[in-house]
């Protein structure tokens, strides 16, 4: 990989590119430049595991159910990836995704709207929510945790005002609502409409991470704000569009979250919050910004799904599955700090 | 050699991380390689059983119940719960992950309709689906339900509490479960304490839409609040410290379960108020404690590990025989029994002592 060129006309720089690599130094580039390596391996190896401990595991049925478990926390952790990207935090994802799913679900549910209605309303107010949320942080310059921590009661109280704690069973809500929940067979796996729509998330927005010019601005402002604002990025514009982009995916999860429970209920996903941050840093996207990859984040919500799922097949209680997945979260942080560290030292 | 050493500390960090993986998984291996080699060797049953959350001594009771009749008929049962009692995702997976490991039954305290669908997955699956504690909205979602008559409970405190009182006027705080759902057990609970204290109801399965004043069995009422307390101490703390602000006279104090009493009884001795009446529902050794050294005037006590053994009895019974439970006559579910446990007996109530109660307590 490292260049192999005559030794004799090499500058000083070129000499400290070239020097011989420690295999630990390797490793540890490998992973600077790709981060969904490590919990790739993990969640390999805890495959192997799993099926050496129940020979149920892995199944193509299973295989199918864990991707239906996550698809909530899954979908919810494509918006997380996006803010964390940007080195902010979003912890009102759950609520927005509650709350839109409770505006979803009354407004086809109790006021009789058609469901294609309902949905894009409960869009735009993703939307606008989100965009309250990049306001508060890109304009009146709230730290990212504060805003989202007091968005995350705003978006509480909404939706328990508007439903009263009632839920609005799946029957009730029309064939759009609840279109996340329809079966989709692909060979032998027995997935979901959700199960799609959050893949298609995964691919969207990957492809406008990598591929344009604004995920590179994505990747820039999350790198060094002050830098990319110099080199000519409007970073205010683009902290903005990431929020509204962020409130647009949670109001898509909510739509998947829907379809799972098949009704519009206020005691789903507690914590769904907390969990997609998990599912993003188990994926090895930096909570300090600017480096880490929406594969990473899938590889990671499927992990916490197999870890949950494979200890529950091993008859394991269910307080060792969070143990678990506790330890997960410090192992991969520390990785993370590990890594930060290659070309700081030498 | 400063290479060696690299390599080495590459070595061990990866030996200490698949290790530390495999342990987390092999604590399972090892339990569950006897419970696959007898799935294989035919008929081994699996029980699944899911609680409401991990903590309440109401569950690990129940659990106990489940786990011992488990041990004596010889079958494999699997514990989940929800994270608290507002997580209804954990039980659904939990639901889920019963069905893909080829469990005869499930037997659940659901934490709300949102389990519906998984349940009905679970039946059409081949499964028995029980009930426990908490009957599902609609009842008969189950094949069927082991649970407190939780209407009866609330009737005898409530009965218990308007006798105490013997005509004076009554200013009433109400300790409920929910403010963000509606659950049968919340409202049962509340309306037959209500309905015990001879209060004029309106919809028996809906709290709070009763008259805010108006006369009891024995004389007038005020109900000063409804507060909830998500069924935990600190929430019934909160609840009740709300409800004293509102009026410090407040002489019954109706709580759902035994952890928002505790709370309840702690803003009541903050406040200074030692003389009302707390009544509550569960009867836990803890509980029972309470009614011995005053701290609750009445307890309506639960058998949950009855609850938990029954359950596990019905599906074996299923898997063997093809019956499923029967009902008692004129109501919907089996009554697992409820009890009142009190040391200042009331005449037309029927009660139990703390000593008794102690007998019979989780």
């Amino acid at each position: 990989m490292t260049t192999t060129q005559g030794l004799g006309e090499l500058t000083a720089a070129e000499r400290f590119r070239s020097r011989p690599l420690t295999r630990l130094q390797r490793i540890q580039r490998l992973l600077h430049k790709h981060p969904e390596i490590s919990p790739l391996v993990v969640l390999v190896i805890a495959s192997f595991a799993f099926q050496l401990a129940s020979d149920r595991f892995l199944t193509a049925s299973n295989m199918s159910l864990i991707l239906q478990q996550v698809s909530i926390i899954g979908a919810l952790a494509v918006g997380q990836t996006l803010v964390i990207l940007t080195a902010g935090i979003d912890l009102s994802v759950g609520a927005l995704m509650i709350f839109v799913s409770m505006v979803m679900g009354s407004l086809a549910g109790n006021v009789g709207l058609p469901g294609a209605l309902a949905l894009l309303v409960g869009f735009a107010i993703g939307m606008l929510a989100g965009l309250i949320n990049g306001v508060l942080v890109a304009v009146v310059r709230l730290p990212p945790f504060i805003t989202t921590l007091g968005t995350l009661s705003v978006f509480t109280a909404l939706a328990l005002l508007m439903s009263h704690g009632t839920s609005i069973q799946g029957d009730d809500l029309g064939s759009v609502l609840t279109f996340t929940s329809v079966p989709v067979a692909i060979g032998p796996f027995q997935l979901t409409v959700g199960v799609i729509l959050m893949i298609a998330m995964y691919l969207a927005l990957g492809y406008c991470l990598n591929w344009t010019s604004w995920g590179r601005h994505v990747y820039a402002v999350g790198s060094d704000e002050d830098a990319s604002r110099l080199a000519g990025v409007r970073t205010r514009r683009v902290l903005l569009s990431v929020y509204v982009a962020a409130g647009l995916l949670v109001a898509l999860s909510a739509w998947v979250l829907i379809g799972r429970n098949n009704a519009a209920t206020t005691s789903a996903a507690v914590d769904a919050n907390l969990d997609s941050i998990t599912a993003v840093v188990i994926g090895g996207t930096s909570l300090f910004g600017g480096r880490g990859r929406l594969t990473g984040t899938f590889i990671g919500a499927l992990t916490v799904g197999v870890f949950r799922n494979g200890l529950s097949l091993a008859r394991v209680d269910v307080l060792y599955q969070t143990l678990a997945i506790g330890i997960l979260i410090i192992a991969a942080v520390a990785l993370d700090q590990w890594i930060r560290r290659t070309g700081a030292q030498r | 050699m400063s290479v060696f050493t690299r390599r080495s500390a590459v070595l061990a960090s990866v030996g200490v991380a698949s290790a530390l993986v495999l342990a987390g998984c092999s604590g399972g291996a090892t339990t569950d390689d006897g419970s696959s080699s007898s799935a294989a060797g035919g008929d081994a049953i699996g029980v699944t059983l899911i609680t409401k959350d991990p903590n309440d001594p109401f569950w690990v009771a129940m659990i106990d119940g489940a786990e011992q009749a488990a041990k004596d008929a010889g079958v494999e049962i699997t514990v989940a719960s929800g994270r608290d009692q507002t997580d209804s995702d954990s039980q659904i997976q939990a639901i889920e992950n019963a069905i893909q490991r080829g469990d005869s039954g499930i037997l659940i305290a659901n934490n709300g309709p949102a389990v519906n669908d998984a349940i009905q997955k679970a039946e059409d699956a081949g499964l028995i689906v029980i009930a426990l504690d908490t009957p599902t909205t609609p009842i008969d979602l189950v094949d069927a339900t082991f649970a407190s008559d939780n209407r009866l409970a609330g009737q005898l405190i409530g009965e218990w509490a308007a006798a105490k009182l013997g005509g004076d006027d009554a200013t009433i705080a109400l300790i409920d479960l929910f403010s963000d759902k509606v659950v049968s057990v919340d409202y049962e609970r509340d309306q037959g304490f209500l309905a015990g204290m001879g209060i004029d109801v309106a919809d028996e399965n809906m709290n709070g839409d009763e008259a805010a004043t108006g006369s009891y069995s024995q004389g007038s009422y005020e109900i000063v609040c409804n507060e909830a307390s998500n069924g935990a101490e600190d929430g019934g703390r909160t609840a009740m410290e709300k409800c004293l602000s509102l009026n410090p006279d407040i002489n019954v104090v109706y709580t759902a379960n035994e952890p928002s009493a505790l709370g309840a009884v702690q803003a009541l001795k903050a406040a200074g108020n030692d003389s009302a009446l707390v009544v509550t529902i569960n009867g836990s050794c803890d509980g029972i404690a309470g009614v011995a050294d005053g701290s609750f005037g009445a307890d309506a006590q639960q058998y949950p590990s009855k609850m938990g053994s029954l359950g596990v009895q019905a599906v074996i019974d299923y898997v063997n025989n093809g019956t499923k439970p029967t009902a008692d006559a004129g109501k919907d579910f089996t009554n697992t029994g409820i009890t009142l446990v009190t040391d200042q007996p009331v005449d037309g109530v029927d009660s139990i002592d703390s000593t008794a109660g102690a007998d019979g307590c989780y």
